[in-house]
């Protein structure tokens, strides 16, 4: 028995070099089916969480053109999350006991969204920052080894790219508007700098799923890498702006190709992980607040749809 | 924890325009099928991705087993009669 799980896992590995994608009823080793649990569900309940500081600016838009297009982005993020809880499904836990995992704090959800959006400059850097910053790491997973993530990463990343551009616009306005407006999105960029960093995740000596994840193919770049890139490509981005760069350490070095930046403060980073970040509370129990007063509307939807059944059956 | 029943799962099959073949697009969780339809309608063409769209109960779906990939798929392996380039015509023949 020993003997046959190392062969079925040798087959499987070697499916996976040779870049097969792993289907839902594929044999797979039951670690792979629990870390795709937890990473799949852990970003479809980023998704839906991560609708709450946006949705909050819904109402208090300053234009109709600024109010559809943030009430589109976040009925996009609901998308995501359904897309995703469906992909998560597929390896055989229900929907409820992914939200049981939520409401009880077993799963996390990314901490970005543990912070407050308290101006509207927030949802342009949101979409500019966290968005691009969410894009990066979901790009990579359009490629990951479990097919039904790759392809709801596909369809999320098509539609994502409208995210980030809509938040760089807000952005830009706001540079070009008055002295006022202009240091709101200075401060919001000040604000969203260090935890947009954070959101790719502890530094890779200390990232403890890095080298199994490279090799399932969940990952294809470390933490550190993808925290370069982002860096890379938001400087000139913030020039662009003609904002100030958030970290007086930023420096292009010309020897590595990269723009070197100050350090990130860590504890802060394991602080809201822990449970412990400004809004941390607030959004949790908003997420168990929609689920228990939705509760009568998915009775009484499914009794409704009992009796019509059992009604047609008695025709 | 109260485990209630859940919604069953649908799955989602969209025509993207008219002479494609309907493609699964994913499932969704739906009382009835009239809801099953409006959730697919919301989760899955909020762009226009489709032009009409088939759900279908997923405990209504036999799919075949993966183990047995080689019973059912491997006979038609050794079959290149089957296929065009299998014959060997000369250059010279046209409209065939």
């Amino acid at each position: 028995m020993e003997i046959d799980i190392n062969r079925l896992d040798l087959e499987f590995q070697a499916k996976i070099d040779s870049g097969k994608t792993i289907e839902p009823k594929d044999w797979m080793p039951e670690k792979y089916r629990k870390t795709h649990i937890r990473q799949i569900s852990q970003h479809a309940h980023s998704e839906i969480v991560g609708m709450l500081p946006e949705g909050n600016w819904i109402t208090r838009a300053p234009s109709l053109r600024r109010k559809v297009t943030l009430l589109a982005k976040v009925q996009d993020e609901g998308g995501h999350g359904l897309y995703l809880y469906s992909a998560c499904e597929t390896l055989g836990i229900s929907r409820d006991e992914l939200f049981e995992q939520l409401h009880s704090g077993k799963a996390k959800y990314s901490s970005i969204f543990n912070y407050p959006a308290v101006t509207w400059a927030d949802m342009g850097a949101v979409g500019w920052l966290v968005d691009g910053a969410a894009i990066m790491n979901q790009v990579m997973l359009t490629r990951t080894s479990f097919g039904p993530y790759a392809r709801a990463m596909v369809r999320i990343c098509k539609e994502e790219s409208f995210h980030q551009r809509q938040g760089f616009e807000i952005m830009l306005s706001l540079c070009k508007g008055t002295a006022v407006q202009k240091h709101m999105a200075q401060e919001s960029l000040n604000r969203w700098w260090w935890p947009s960093l954070m959101m790719f995740g502890p530094r890779d000596e200390e990232s403890t799923h890095t080298e199994q994840a490279i090799k399932w193919k969940i990952k294809l770049k470390t933490n550190d890498e993808l925290r370069q890139q982002f860096v890379d490509q938001t400087v000139p981005q913030i020039e662009l702006l003609g904002l100030e760069l958030p970290d007086p350490a930023i420096k292009w070095n010309e020897e590595r190709g990269h723009y070197d930046f100050g350090a990130i403060d860590w504890d802060e980073f394991w602080r809201v992980v822990g449970g412990n970040g400004p809004c941390n509370r607030e959004r949790l129990s908003a997420r168990k607040e929609a689920w228990e007063k939705g509760a009568w509307v998915r009775e009484a939807a499914l009794s409704y749809a009992e009796k019509q059944e059992s009604l047609r059956e008695a025709v | 924890m109260t485990m209630k029943k859940e919604w069953p799962v649908w799955e989602v099959f969209i025509r993207s325009r008219s002479g494609l073949d309907h493609r699964h697009a994913g499932s969704v969780h739906a009382a009835d099928a009239k809801m099953a339809l409006e959730n697919a309608r919301d989760v899955y063409t909020r762009r226009q991705e489709g032009v009409s769209i088939w759900v279908v109960p997923s405990a209504s779906i036999t799919a075949s087993d993966p183990e047995e990939g080689g019973e059912l798929f491997e006979p038609a392996k050794d079959k290149v009669y089957r296929h065009p380039t299998f014959y060997d015509l000369p250059d010279e023949l046209t409209h065939m």
